[in-house]
């Protein structure tokens, strides 16, 4: 039943495109690249409980590095991997530094925004990766460079990395691992106290949450074109990736999917209304709206709620 | 009988307590050993420094022949000693039964086989029934033990019993001792904290009593119960009637 669905779901998304207008395809191209970043933010701040507000440094890392290769001849699609390795190595260093001294709570995730703000200040100050112009990736329209002239390229692509990711956390879920993570989101000490090396579990969170996050950026790099440190480094795109989950059901499979399908949209037409109006950045008033009311109404997300609400139906 | 658990010289300071000062005993294999003593005595801490929870200022921690120091809690667990928690810990928004796998996963790595121990095991302790409930909706008496059933789950040949009976009836009491007796019978050996008196008399071979950090004395449970230092530490000076003049 639950396969089912999910084939089901997965056709109608397959399908799409061949009725779908350009703008539309966009906003879809958004919904799963935004949907993509939020599950990878979920398997670390969801799953393990471990808040990150610095996760636009990974993407960024992923970005530039993939950029940066591409400007002496790397293909992207092997920079994407080299990208997502260094963000990789960066959350080591996060998850090392806040696990080992056991950080908690706030101070976890003023760590990570502290990473993230060096990257940003590094990327906006060292003219070798472009400073704080950025960078600009030369147009070439060839898919071995992961450039596309059809925009349809990019929506599959967005969507297999949305798929991967919640694959990776369909698959966690069953494992020991996951389990684990689920358990230390609730009480560590009583975890360590039953065998369970809470530390290498939380560094397996982050390495895995870093890596996926980083291979992001060289999808964000060459749709746009462009990297700007403020845009790729910058709090704005950790509290996009992060209020997704959140609102969505943190720490549930489907709750990021979901969260991202809800604002990704409302974001999307709340820019475009407000932006016309002069009213820019009016958008996230409308996100702040959305978080207090989840937070009163619905704590643990959107998804759970839905859920309960199919099997009342159901019943 | 041979040492399981051997506690030599520990002691530990905070701030200007000393909270234990100089603990040495013993557990041997297959034995149940009570810890006892006043609130404030030391036990807790005394638990915390054996699994691992904290480190000592001195002395030495030995387990199956080998010193614990530096060793973390989840590694003093893989030896084989489990702990259960005063204050109960379950992880409220997980099902009972995933509490238990939580414990069962560290040795049997497949989820479907630490499921099964998990549910063997519930069973075991009456909770089978309880198995899919959240942890969080649990009454006390359910708690206690699920705290019991994940400490068993890692498979330890030493439990460390952090007062399993404290808030419960009489007759959940009962049911405790005969729960510690049945898993003492298949040779795993316990160091129990217990206020309830009743029950570490009846369970314990072997009594350790702690005040203010210190062992004031050590023995059969009956010689306990009649030692004069015991009881004052229990009831201070003017509840032991003095000697005649």
């Amino acid at each position: 039943m639950k396969a089912l669905a999910a084939a089901g779901a997965v056709a109608v998304l397959l399908a799409l495109p061949l009725v779908l207008s350009g703008y539309a395809i966009t906003i879809f191209i958004l919904i799963f690249f935004y949907a993509y970043l939020a599950q990878a933010w979920n398997i670390l701040g969801g799953y393990a409980g471990q808040l990150s507000a610095g996760h636009a440094a990974f993407v960024g890392i992923g970005g530039y590095t993939s950029a940066l290769l591409f400007e002496r001849g790397v293909t992207p699609w092997l920079g994407m991997f080299v990208g997502a390795a260094l963000a990789a190595g960066l959350g080591a260093v996060i998850g090392y530094l806040g696990f080992r001294f056991g950080l908690r709570g706030f101070y976890f995730v003023l760590l990570t925004v502290a990473f993230a703000e060096i990257c940003r200040i590094l990327a906006s100050n060292v003219e070798a990766v472009g400073g704080a112009i950025g960078l600009y990736i030369t147009f070439t329209g060839d898919p071995r460079h992961f450039q596309f002239r059809d925009p349809r390229a990019y929506y599959y692509i967005a969507l297999a990395l949305m798929l991967l990711a919640t694959g990776v956390a369909a698959l966690l879920e069953r494992r020991r691992l996951g389990i684990y993570l689920t358990a230390i989101r609730e009480d560590e000490a009583a975890c360590e106290a039953l065998g369970v090396d809470t530390f290498k579990c939380k560094m397996l969170a982050m390495v895995v949450s870093s890596f996926l996050t980083g291979l992001a950026g060289t999808f964000y790099a060459f749709q746009n074109f462009s990297l700007q440190p403020g845009a790729v480094f910058g709090i704005p795109l950790s509290v996009e990736i992060l209020i997704r989950p959140i609102i969505g059901g943190a720490g549930t499979l489907l709750g990021p999917v979901l969260g991202s399908f809800i604002l990704t949209p409302l974001a999307e037409v709340s820019r475009q209304y407000f932006g016309q109006g002069g009213l820019h950045g009016a958008h996230l008033v409308v996100y702040g709206l959305l978080l207090v009311a989840v937070v009163l109404f619905l704590p643990q997300g959107a998804y759970p709620f839905l859920r309960r609400l199919l099997r009342r139906g159901a019943a | 009988m041979t040492a399981l658990l051997t506690v030599a010289k520990l002691s530990r300071r905070f701030g200007g307590v000393q909270a234990v000062k100089d603990l040495s005993f013993s557990v041997g294999e297959g034995e149940i050993v009570g810890l006892i003593g006043p609130n404030g005595a030391g036990k807790t801490t005394a638990f915390a420094l054996i699994s691992g929870f904290l480190a000592p200022d001195a002395g030495e921690v030995r387990f199956r022949g080998r010193v614990l120091r530096g060793l973390k809690p989840h590694q003093v667990n893989a030896l084989g000693l489990a702990r259960t928690f005063q204050i109960v810990r379950p992880f409220p928004r997980l099902s009972v039964v995933r509490n238990v796998m939580i414990a069962t996963l560290g040795r049997h790595p497949a989820p479907a086989e630490a499921e099964r121990r998990a549910r063997a095991i519930l069973d075991e302790l009456g909770l089978g029934a309880r198995a899919e409930t959240p942890a969080g909706s649990l009454t006390l008496a359910e708690r206690k033990r699920l705290e019991l059933a994940r400490a068993l789950g890692t498979e330890p040949v030493l439990l460390l019993l952090d007062e399993v009976m404290s808030g419960l009836n009489e007759a959940e009491t009962e049911r405790m001792v005969e729960l510690v007796r049945a898993i003492n019978r298949r040779g795993v050996a316990i160091l129990l904290i217990e206020h309830v008196m009743r029950a570490v008399m009846s369970l314990a071979q072997r009594i350790v009593v702690l005040n203010y950090g210190e062992r004031i004395a050590e023995g059969r449970p009956e010689a306990v119960a009649a030692d004069r230092r015991v009881i004052e530490a229990y009831l201070g000076d003017e509840g032991v009637p003095s000697a005649p003049a």
